[in-house]
């Protein structure tokens, strides 16, 4: 029993291995913060933007967003990757793994999140479109002021699930030969033949993300209001 | 009549195959109180709706204090500020507070800074006896409270007529006498108003004009006195015996 242990130990979390690929998983953990900012950020924001544009109702418009997101939202993330990184140079522009993984994630995160957010503002009583146009605000008046308050608060749990799912994809950058945590993991394993790298790699994924579900709870919180 | 301060003529909506307008003419004095009754579906409410173009006439004309309110040319936003509308479901901005209601459009379309859009929202806050509640979001409000919050939002920007659509339906009994009490001010204070309502109490004793619509058209129109007592139409007559069975 003692013995099992033992080798369980140091199969797993060997103390010499770790210390040794312990500069390489950071960073891994550094490109993996760096691309995930990136594309939470540009994604967030182009889902955003879409999301407005669509609000507008210019119907040959919208069926070009719905068109793009509904192909994002049914793309799996790691054919977009290959997609980008193989297929653009054949259009002269050669992207490296780390702008491929973040434009596709980019890309995937923005259709989730103009769904997220088009459900968010079309929830929004057309009451308080109603009042707020009767008392002269304009249509972008109305959205900016009365609606997308109301709005992001009813996206603020979908989008912080669907943002932490995506940028948990930039695993995927492996593929393209991105170093990031867990690319950086497993070339440490298959160097040392000993998966303590990985359990690394896992540890340092579950430092990252924990902070963001708990700010998430945070603004939760903080755009809830009395009904 | 001198110049009416809102003049509708010829108004038609259609929504798709339904007609719900046909053809209505519409004209109040300055200082006028015209209520609007009948049956649901009649198109009261369209009409009303149509007066500040949150709905578009299908046709007809819409004049409002001297604006041509279905011109393309018009700044319909700028036009909307002379028009108060009072909603049956309040439609308060739930994120905000009272005070935060009343002063979004006194900011952003009136241009008023905060410290004189609170000011003057303070004022109107009072007018309603809400004062004590200004910094009260709805959700902490009664209905009554927060539909003479509504009532506030709208008189702040001093507009020249209000539209009341159905603003006590939705209020339990108890809190329909507040609402109306304000509104009763408000006329008092000379505010032209065209209300939708079934409150014929409150028709009969301030009311000027009392309208009587059904299927899209105007069926009569007179002083409360003459409609309720002496409708010369049956529908206005079976119309008046139902409500008055209540």
């Amino acid at each position: 029993m003692r013995g099992n242990l033992d080798r369980f130990v140091d199969t797993f979390f060997n103390a010499k291995v770790m210390l040794k690929y312990l500069p390489d998983i950071l960073s891994g953990v550094v490109v993996t913060i760096e691309l995930a900012l990136f594309i939470v950020v540009t994604g967030i924001a182009a889902g955003l933007a879409l999301a407005l544009l669509r609000s507008l109702g210019i119907r040959p418009l919208n069926w070009l967003i719905i068109g793009i997101v509904d192909l994002f939202r049914s793309l799996p993330p790691l054919v977009v990757i290959v997609l980008i990184y193989f297929g653009l140079p054949s259009v002269d522009l050669s992207p490296s793994g780390f702008v491929s993984t973040w434009l596709s994630l980019a890309l995937v995160l923005m259709a989730f999140s103009e769904e997220i957010f088009w459900a968010g503002i079309t929830s929004v009583a057309k009451g308080q479109w109603e009042a707020a146009r009767s008392t002269g605000l304009s249509f972008g008046q109305t959205l900016m002021n009365v609606v997308l308050p109301q709005a992001f608060r009813l996206t603020i749990p979908p989008l912080t699930n669907r943002t932490i799912a995506i940028t948990k994809g930039t695993a995927l950058g492996t593929v393209v030969a991105v170093t990031e945590i867990l690319g950086q993991a497993s070339s440490a394993m298959s160097n040392s033949y000993n998966p303590s790298p990985l359990m690394m790699g896992a540890a340092a994924y579950v430092v990252l993300f924990f902070p963001v579900v708990v700010a998430a709870r945070w603004v939760e919180t903080k755009f809830a209001w009395k009904r | 009549m001198n110049r009416p301060i809102v003049d509708a003529r010829g108004l038609h909506k259609h929504f798709g195959a339904l007609h719900v307008l046909k053809g209505v003419d519409l004209r109040v004095a300055e200082r006028e109180l015209v209520f609007v009754i009948g049956p649901s579906g009649s198109g009261k409410s369209t009409l009303l709706r149509c007066l500040n173009r949150l709905e578009e006439p299908s046709s007809g004309s819409v004049v409002v204090d001297g604006i041509d309110m279905l011109d393309p040319r018009t700044d319909i936003n700028h036009a909307r500020q002379r028009i108060g509308m009072v909603f049956q479901s309040f439609n308060l901005y739930p994120h905000m507070t009272a005070l935060g209601n009343v002063t979004l459009a006194l900011r952003k379309v009136a241009g008023k800074s905060r410290a004189s859009a609170d000011a003057l929202g303070k004022a109107a806050l009072e007018r309603v006896g809400l004062a004590d509640r200004a910094g009260h979001t709805p959700g902490q409000l009664s209905g009554g409270q927060q539909q003479r919050v509504a009532i506030a939002r709208s008189i702040a920007l001093e507009p020249r007529v209000m539209l009341f659509d159905e603003p006590t339906s939705a209020l339990d009994p108890e809190l329909v006498g507040s609402v109306l009490e304000v509104m009763r001010s408000l006329r008092e204070s000379g505010m032209t108003m065209i209300v939708v309502s079934h409150e014929m109490g409150f028709a009969r004793n301030a009311a000027d004009r009392v309208v009587f619509m059904d299927e899209g058209s105007i069926v009569e129109q007179g002083p409360p006195a003459a409609i309720f007592e002496h409708p010369a139409h049956e529908r206005t007559r079976s119309f008046i015996g139902q409500i008055q069975q209540h």
